[in-house]
């Protein structure tokens, strides 16, 4: 079985986010970047599944080779191989164009990506890529099993869950629950350096959407503090005052 | 021209967030001077789909077929787009929920048209069209301009309010042509916890943390979060130790929200935390260490041991309804 995942290089979970050129970038002084907390966990779902050489895990960025060291990341918690599409990442629309033209004739039985990115928080490109190839999607899944050509799956709705089946190839994103991110091991880490990363050309995809400018939130208020045996005052301020119960 | 909201139903019945998404359309539709159509798929009662009248849907399509009694993705993206084209509708919003999530990216591809996911504001009307919409799990926000003819919005819960515009909704029988190949996901089982409110549309929502100590001390929250009408939520930690399940996990690698109230409880307010919830309109934290984070971005709170301060809490509430 082979499998692509694809992963996102984002700012780490702990960066303070600033903008520079009048808001108009984000501000990469002193960001480290890691994989994807997301990506990690369908990267995880897929080495567990070709354990014991049932097959084979493919990761795919869309970036410049400042995002290697990310890709290494990958490799080192167990993908095989890599593919870096060469481009910088414009949009959801445009990654998930260069992934789909990618994978097109490759033969994947299985494509999984993180059910968002926490750079964005687009949902967009594991649907899109199933769009473009024309393949089953299923969005923010927190169990896949697989019994041979069919997958059953269990994915969030709101108030409860559905569990759903699907044959043949297909695409779909991952949430918690899905696997335990691994940690890389040092023999991980060591034979990340070798294994192989391929880069490809990026293929011309029409402009949709592009940020232009961003935004920080308002800062808010300061705490009005409530003494411990006063609970009625709070219950009375968020009736009176903030008008929310 | 014309603007065209896709209805979620749920055993159908439209919630709130579907009234929210109609709203925001109406909206939209005024600001381009055009009209405004709604598409429900499944079963829906017409006295339901009137409903979507009372908040500015001018028309609706019901699409009834046995294939589409389920939600099927592929499915769905390529009835809402044939809908889309038999309207003339290039502006096509959705609710940015579980199944908005995965609809809307099927349908931007179809129709060539640029997304702009977790919709916070109206677009802008200074000749460019763009969406503000939230980025690094509400750390901030990305005006997003979307540059091609046709475009879809997935508005985020409680981001614009439900607003009434009455008007008579005509209700009209539509169908396209679905492919096998669009019906290869099989639904076999779904399971609702009807006595529990959903937490990514939830108004309110009662969390809790590590210091709460262990999965059995939660009792007093479901009791504080089901006088409230909240859904209830957990920090990481939390999840991660299988207090809760990792559906209640809110924050930057869980789900991010932003309900109108949003109490924490035993929580110190890590940024990643934080990052999933700064976006609530007011938010209470109840701690005993007065030094924790959280309370820099509270509006109120409360020093004080939450095993003394919760079951209070309860009491006055109960008191306060009488």
């Amino acid at each position: 079985m082979k499998i692509l995942v694809c992963i996102s290089n984002v700012p780490d979970t702990t960066t303070k986010i600033t903008f520079t050129n009048d808001n108009t970038e984000f501000n990469t002084a002193g960001v480290q970047y890691i994989v994807n907390p997301y990506d990690e966990i369908a990267l995880s779902r897929a080495i567990e599944l070709t354990e014991g050489g049932k097959g084979t895990v493919t990761a795919i960025n869309v970036g410049e080779a400042a995002n290697d060291p990310t890709i290494r990341k990958a490799l080192a918690i167990g993908a095989d191989d890599a593919v870096r599409v060469n481009a910088a990442p414009r949009d959801a629309y445009f990654v998930a164009k260069q992934i789909a033209e990618y994978a097109k004739d490759k033969d994947f039985d299985l494509i999984l990506t993180g059910r968002e990115s926490i750079d964005y928080n687009g949902n967009q490109v594991a649907a899109m890529v199933g769009e473009f190839l024309d393949i089953p999607s299923i969005s923010i899944i927190k169990k896949l099993t697989l019994d041979g050509d069919t997958a059953t799956i269990e994915r969030e709705i709101e108030g409860g869950k559905e569990v759903l089946t699907v044959s043949g190839k297909f695409i779909a994103s991952c949430a918690e629950g899905v696997a335990e991110p691994k940690i890389p091991t040092m023999r991980g880490i060591m034979s990340a350096r070798t294994k192989p990363l391929t880069v490809v050309d990026a293929v011309a995809t029409e402009e949709v959407a592009k940020v232009t400018r961003y935004e920080t939130p308002a800062p808010r208020g300061t705490v009005k503090l409530i003494p411990a045996d006063q609970t009625e005052s709070l219950i009375s301020l968020l009736h009176s005052e903030a008008k929310v119960i | 021209m014309s603007v065209l909201v896709y209805v979620e139903q749920a055993e159908g019945k439209f919630k709130k967030s579907v009234f929210e998404a109609v709203s925001y359309a109406k909206a939209i539709a005024d600001q381009q001077s055009t009209h405004l159509t709604a598409i429900s798929i499944g079963d829906v009662a017409e006295s339901e789909l009137k409903e979507l009248g009372k908040y500015g849907a001018s028309k609706v399509l019901n699409v009834n077929a046995d294939q589409l009694k389920t939600f099927v993705n592929q499915a769905y993206a390529s009835v809402i787009a044939a809908a889309a084209e038999k309207e003339s509708a290039d502006i096509i919003v959705l609710s940015n929920s579980f199944s908005g999530k995965g609809l809307a990216p099927r349908i931007a591809v179809k129709l060539k048209a640029g997304l702009a996911d977790g919709a916070v504001e109206l677009p802008s009307t200074d000749g460019k069209f763009s969406v503000k919409k939230t980025a690094f799990s509400g750390k901030a926000f990305a005006i997003t301009e979307l540059t091609s003819a046709n475009k879809v919005i997935a508005l985020n819960p409680n981001a614009f309010g439900v607003k009434e515009n009455a008007t008579d909704a005509a209700i009209e029988a539509f169908s396209a042509d679905i492919k096998q190949s669009d019906l290869a996901t099989v639904i076999k089982e779904i399971v609702r916890a009807t006595d529990k409110v959903s937490l990514p549309d939830a108004e309110l929502v009662v969390s809790a943390g590590r210091g709460l100590k262990g999965p059995e001390n939660w009792g007093m929250i479901e009791e504080l979060a089901g006088l409230l009408g909240a859904a209830t939520a957990c920090s990481k930690p939390v999840s991660d130790a299988d207090w809760r399940p990792h559906s209640e996990h809110v924050g930057q690698t869980g789900i991010a929200i932003s309900p109108n109230l949003y109490i924490a409880i035993g929580i110190s307010g890590a940024i990643q935390h934080l990052a999933g919830v700064s976006s609530s309109k007011v938010i209470v934290v109840i701690n005993k260490d007065p030094e924790a984070p959280f309370f820099k971005v509270a509006d109120y709170g409360i020093v004080g041991d939450a095993f003394e301060v919760v079951p209070k809490l309860i009491e006055a509430l109960k008191a306060h309804k009488g």
